[in-house]
């Protein structure tokens, strides 16, 4: 197979990758592989994690190894830089957060929107806490359905 | 204790000295101890902050200070790895982080202090959180280009936890006689550790920008605590100890006791 057959098979094999922490979501439309590049020693893939200190990235490096696996040698590098921001989350997968109940994040890091309740689609929302059930996420409350829903933090 | 670890204890080399003199010339040891300081201070006050675990005084506290715990405990390990590719001893970031022993340890004296009650680590945190967000900022201009990486990551995440200490300062100072009480004691209590905070010079293969940070430290500070009705402690005397030179309060070992004890008892224990 071609360079561009291979590569574009990995890129399928990883939309099943599923984020532990947001699993309707894969780490392709989350943002969170930014480079596969078909090399004569294999394939090389990069991924950048949402946080420093994210628990899913082990497992989501072992998945991706899983998937990978009978595309011959893969060599995975994490990258820190450039940082993850939530404006590589792609339209698609911010449906998808509404859908499941979280609120995407309230649009481009370079234009914040008013947040809007997943629910109601009420943009009359308080927020409880910063810190939610994971880094990614922040805990709110709509003041129109009285509602409480997480947020994917922009950033 | 395991006899495993007293021996480990014993057999630890003498720690070398931390870089002091401004202007000598920079050696690797040097970078890989400055690295070191930088990762050492994450890692135990990100375990400091994961103690509060299940301890917390509302769910949004338990919630917040464990994701700031594991923020601080993710920077940590990405530093750890820039310094063991820097010392090029083949050591892993958990080696690192569980194979030290106290004197090898370069965090400051702050962020070993003990919990106390929620004021005293709201403080705490706040004195940390002040100093490093202005000190990530100036990283992430650094030629280094892993160390301007890491840091344009760990800057959002610092602005967070600021945003977090700073309102928690802003909410005891002004809440009740007893939280504005509790706030000012933690304060004249960890004062006196504030000045190591600028007692070590950024190298220059580190950071481009000399220290204009400690005026801006004592700026947000300064801001913060007339906003919250507290009073600044008198100036803080020279401290004895020196963190970053490996001369720690006794509390260190006893963090370090329960936080490395499985990889001492099970040396390369994974799961």
């Amino acid at each position: 197979m071609n360079a561009a057959g291979t590569r574009s098979r990995a890129i399928a094999k990883l939309r099943t990758v599923m984020d532990p922490e947001l699993p309707m979501l894969n780490i392709v439309e989350l943002g969170l592989l930014r480079e596969v590049e078909v090399e004569e020693d294999g394939l090389h893939i990069t991924l950048t994690p949402t946080y420093s200190g994210c628990p899913a990235i082990e497992t989501i490096v072992a998945e991706t190894r899983r998937v990978l696996a009978d595309l011959g040698p893969v060599s995975l590098r994490i990258a820190h830089a450039p940082p993850w921001t939530t404006d590589w989350i792609t339209e698609d997968a911010r449906r998808k957060l509404r859908a499941a109940g979280i609120a995407p994040p309230a649009g481009r890091v370079a234009q914040p929107e008013a947040v809007r309740c997943p629910r109601c689609d009420a943009t009359a929302s308080e927020q409880v806490s910063a810190f939610g059930s994971t880094a990614c996420k922040s805990l709110w409350r709509c003041a129109n359905c009285d509602e409480p829903f997480e947020l994917l933090k922009l950033i | 204790m395991s006899a495993g670890l007293l021996e480990t204890v014993a057999s630890q080399p003498a720690p070398a000295p931390a870089p002091e003199a401004s202007g000598a010339l920079e050696t690797q040891r040097a970078r890989f101890e400055w690295l070191l300081g930088l990762a050492d201070d994450r890692l135990i006050l990100g375990h400091r902050l994961s103690e509060w675990c299940g301890h917390a005084p509302i769910l949004e506290e338990e919630l917040a200070l464990a994701n700031i715990a594991l923020d601080l405990i993710g920077q940590a390990q990405m530093l750890f790895e820039l310094a063991a590719e820097t010392e090029g001893a083949g050591r892993s970031a958990d080696a690192l982080a569980f194979l030290r022993d106290s004197r090898d340890f370069r965090n400051m004296l702050l962020v070993e202090q003990p919990n106390g009650d929620f004021a005293f680590t709201i403080v705490r945190q706040f004195l940390f959180d002040a100093w490093d967000l202005p000190q990530l900022e100036a990283l992430c201009a650094s030629r280094y280009k892993d160390l301007a990486g890491f840091a344009a990551k760990a800057c959002k995440e610092a602005r967070y936890h600021l945003r977090h200490s700073h309102g928690w300062l802003l909410r005891l100072g002004g809440g009740t006689q007893e939280s504005n009480r509790r706030t000012q004691a933690a304060l004249d209590e960890l004062w006196r550790f504030t000045p190591e905070l600028f007692l070590t010079p950024v190298l220059p293969s580190m950071s481009s920008t000399s220290d204009a940070s400690e005026a801006h430290f004592q700026e947000t500070v300064r801001a913060a605590l007339s906003e919250a009705d507290l009073t600044l402690p008198d100036a803080a005397p020279f401290p004895a100890l020196r963190g970053r030179a490996g001369l720690h309060s006794e509390h260190l070992g006893h963090l370090l006791a329960e936080m490395q004890v499985l990889q001492r008892s099970y040396p390369g224990a994974k799961w």
